[in-house]
């Protein structure tokens, strides 16, 4: 029995070697996270006629592990814009909270009926972005701002953890960047042509893009959430399945090589 | 002179923050570190004459081997007395970090705004350039990883141009290729606009030979130069492409040109 | 001894330890494609497509190379990663199936082919940066394999490789059905390398696409040019004499023998085997 008390529920320094009191200082170097733990894939958003379609799926993984299926990433602002969020959880959930936080600020110091469009929201999260990897601590995402401009026009543009903003009339992070992008800009290959499509359209396309992306990208899921943006508002669905999911490719394949049963 | 090479920056030994290791060690573990540094690609293009500057970019932004967009300009104006930019008088191309590039035409955009406020005036093109190289000094062992070409017109009302380098090393010149295609793009400037290696056909033998004598080329033609450079780098660099944006200065104000380039 | 020389290995280790980096090999950055179509059917046949640029880091070695190799009259290749390493492969695993072909009396299989290439490449164990599609009709039908670098294989009714090949992917998972027909198959295939060409910068330039049916192949280099140069805006012609000219020496061609030595055969002797 060890009769000082200090020690009791302690891991035993005789058995485990004393604690690494290092972990405990006060002072010597700052460590950041410098790498993502749980993560969400691909956010895919399309402009059209009068708004913008964004969708992201329902998955936050740890590694290769499908560790939490029911997360949101596509956070609304002040009822007027989505922010989609890919990259860390964690980092995710830190932003959406300042930006709650935000919103109400706003709310109260601002005149009455004025809020912060998308593009202002875009641009205050890039800086936010940019400011924290200057100081070598970034957030590690890549999100997504849809919404409408100060002119009420379809507004979306990216911004990344290293701060790097841009925008274009169809937009995807992490793998929907190579597989989703190619499908949007089919049917948006410049403004004009976004500008040309109608709200069911969009959403179909982004739906057909969250479809391949399901078939294609190991770290994703069948369940996601869909929001369209427009004058009239957000219109936000968070549990929405796939459909028409085809496997057609699949009856005929033997093996992958000289099988033939 | 190191100062202008044109290697991309992380590429080897440079300035310090590039003198992270690149490779593994051959034994040893392998060093994770955040890297705040990216490369997003895109050229850019500046050409002074006698009474105007061009300065030119292509509107392609990269990330690897992904287009992240298509139209994403790298020649602003700046220092208008609003955020229209109706009454600049500067232009500042970047090319190579864009998010450093926006950061840093952000910060000389509100410096210049607040010399106006101030002194009622607008900065003149060669004080702009020194403030521009004291930004970037500033930022010496953390730089603003762009190439920067600073245009407009000088007292006299001739065309100037003023290339930097990331830590602010600066110096006006008659035309610079900055960004991707650089070194593609400035042996032609060299030989199309100052005439390099081009003599007077019969003018003598052997290093008798007469230089053939500079001139400035007239604005259509430097257009024509712009383009066809530009054309050129897209058929042999990935990185450029798309869109060709060129902003001419002149005293009668800035005029911006979007022309299509090749999208492969 | 066969097969590679390694007699610069420790050399060039010792270089690579002390930084000096590898040489750049040229690499087709690549979208390559191929898509079965009559699958079952008496005409079966498969498309493979390929974009045409090669490039070396972010610089366009070559504007209009050939990604699709030929291995034999119905067995055809198109290549990605090393250009190298796909251009040898390809030809050695050619001439191995004529002289096996030769041997049996019989036309060589596209498993025989796709067999002799992942046992190649899984022997260097992923040196030999090849990565493959393997098309081809024989009596046994229509077939599609991919191969890569370390020698593993897939067999699938569409396939795509290379850098291209998510972007290729996205339009075979938008608009591949099971019973296509050869111009379907053919347009999906021009379809999925034009997403590759437009969407990632490793691939570019043309179209070219080859369809292997039962009786015969048809190679369509320059299927579709989507990007033509443009016209140059001026005529940059320099006048005879602009270039300096600081030495010149003119030697003839029966002054010859003073600079190497020439040795003329005395005539009727070893001339070249020519054909009649």
């Amino acid at each position: 029995m060890d009769h000082r008390p200090q020690h009791w529920g302690r891991p035993r320094d005789d058995v485990y070697g004393a604690y690494d009191a290092s972990y405990m200082r006060p002072n010597g170097p700052t460590t950041h996270t410098q790498s993502p733990v749980v993560t969400g894939t691909s956010v895919v958003a399309l402009k059209f006629k009068d708004g913008v379609v964004i969708a992201a799926d329902n998955l936050a993984s740890y590694g290769s592990l499908a560790r939490f299926p029911d997360v949101k990433r596509l956070r609304t602002f002040a009822g007027t814009s989505v922010v989609g969020f890919g990259g860390d959880v964690s980092d995710m959930q830190y932003l959406d909270r300042h930006l709650q936080e935000l919103a109400i600020d706003e709310n109260y110091t601002s005149e009455k009926g004025h809020t912060l469009n998308a593009r202002n929201l875009h641009k205050y999260l890039a800086n936010l972005l940019y400011h924290r990897r200057s100081k070598f601590d970034p957030l590690w995402n890549h999100l997504l701002v849809a919404g409408l401009d100060e002119d009420d026009k379809p507004f979306l543009a990216a911004a990344d953890l290293l701060g790097t903003t841009f925008t274009s009339p169809s937009l995807a992070t992490g793998y929907g960047e190579m597989l989703a992008q190619p499908i949007m800009r089919r049917y948006a290959k410049d403004e004009e042509a976004a500008a040309q499509l109608t709200r069911d359209q969009a959403v179909d396309i982004v739906k057909e893009c969250m479809k391949v992306l399901f078939y294609r990208d190991a770290r994703s899921l069948d369940t996601y959430s869909i929001a369209v943006v427009t004058k009239q508002g957000i219109d936000l669905k968070e549990d929405v399945k796939l459909e028409n999911q085809s496997w057609a490719f699949a009856d005929r394949i033997k093996g992958y090589g000289t099988q033939t049963v | 002179m190191a100062m202008f090479s044109q290697n991309p920056v992380l590429n080897g030994p440079n300035y310090s923050f590039a003198d992270v290791p690149v490779q593994d060690h051959v034994d040893g573990f392998r060093e994770h570190r955040f890297n705040p540094y990216t490369d997003n690609g895109g050229s850019t293009l500046a050409i002074a004459g006698k009474d105007f500057a061009i300065m030119a970019g292509d509107t392609r932004l990269t990330a690897g081997y992904s287009i992240n967009t298509r139209f994403s300009p790298k020649v602003f104006k700046i220092g208008g007395s609003t955020s229209t930019q109706d009454d600049a008088n500067i232009l500042l191309s970047v090319v190579g970090f864009a998010a450093d590039g926006e950061a840093l035409k952000e910060r000389l955009d509100s410096i210049c705004k607040m010399y106006r406020y101030r002194h009622n005036k607008p900065m003149s093109v060669s004080a702009c350039a020194k403030r521009l190289s004291t930004i970037m000094y500033q930022r010496r062992f953390f730089p603003y990883y762009v190439y920067a070409i600073l245009g407009g017109l000088d007292e006299d009302g001739a065309g100037a141009v003023y290339s930097y380098d990331p830590v602010g090393s600066y110096e006006r010149e008659q035309c610079r290729a900055g960004g991707a295609a650089a070194s593609l793009i400035m042996p032609f400037l060299d030989n199309q606009v100052n005439f390099k290696n081009q003599y007077i056909p019969g003018s003598g033998v052997g290093h008798a030979l007469q230089e053939r004598e500079r001139q400035p080329l007239p604005r259509d033609e430097v257009e024509v130069l712009v383009k066809d450079a530009f054309d050129s780098a897209v058929e042999r660099h990935i990185e450029v492409g798309d869109g060709l944006q060129m902003m001419i200065i002149t005293q009668n104000g800035i005029e911006e040109k979007i022309l299509p380039l090749k999208k492969d | 001894m066969p097969g590679f020389d390694f007699s610069n290995h420790s050399r060039n280790a010792a270089l690579h330890a002390r930084g000096v980096p590898l040489p750049k090999a040229t690499s087709t950055g690549t979208t390559i494609v191929g898509c079965l179509y009559n699958a079952g059917k008496e005409d079966a046949g498969v498309v493979i497509a390929a974009d045409t640029r090669a490039t070396s880091g972010p610089i366009v070695a070559d504007k209009n190379c050939e990604k699709l190799h030929y291995i034999a009259p119905q067995i055809w290749c198109a290549g990605a990663g090393t250009a190298a390493d796909t251009e040898f492969t390809t030809a050695i695993i050619s001439s191995n199936l004529e002289l096996h072909s030769l041997s049996t009396g019989r036309k060589p299989r596209v498993v025989t082919c796709m067999t002799l290439l992942k046992q190649h490449l899984f022997k260097y164990q992923g040196h030999v940066g090849a990565y493959l599609v393997v098309a081809g009709v024989d009596p046994t039908g229509a077939h599609l394999f991919t191969v890569h670098a370390h020698g593993s294989t897939d067999k699938l009714p569409y396939v795509t490789m290379g850098s291209g090949s998510l972007a290729a992917m996205s339009v075979f998972e938008t608009q591949w059905k099971p019973d296509l027909n050869k111009e379907q198959a053919m347009e999906l295939c021009s379809q999925a390398i034009q997403a590759g060409i437009f969407n990632d910068l490793g691939s570019g330039s043309n179209v070219d696409l080859a369809v292997i049916t039962k009786d015969k192949t048809t190679l369509h280099r320059g299927y579709l040019k989507p990007n033509e140069r443009s016209q140059k805006l001026k005529n940059y012609k320099f006048q005879r004499g602009t270039t300096a000219v600081l030495n010149e020496k003119i030697i003839k061609k029966d002054e010859i023998g003073k600079y190497v030595s020439v040795e003329p055969l005395p005539a009727g002797t070893e001339t070249m085997d020519v054909d009649p």
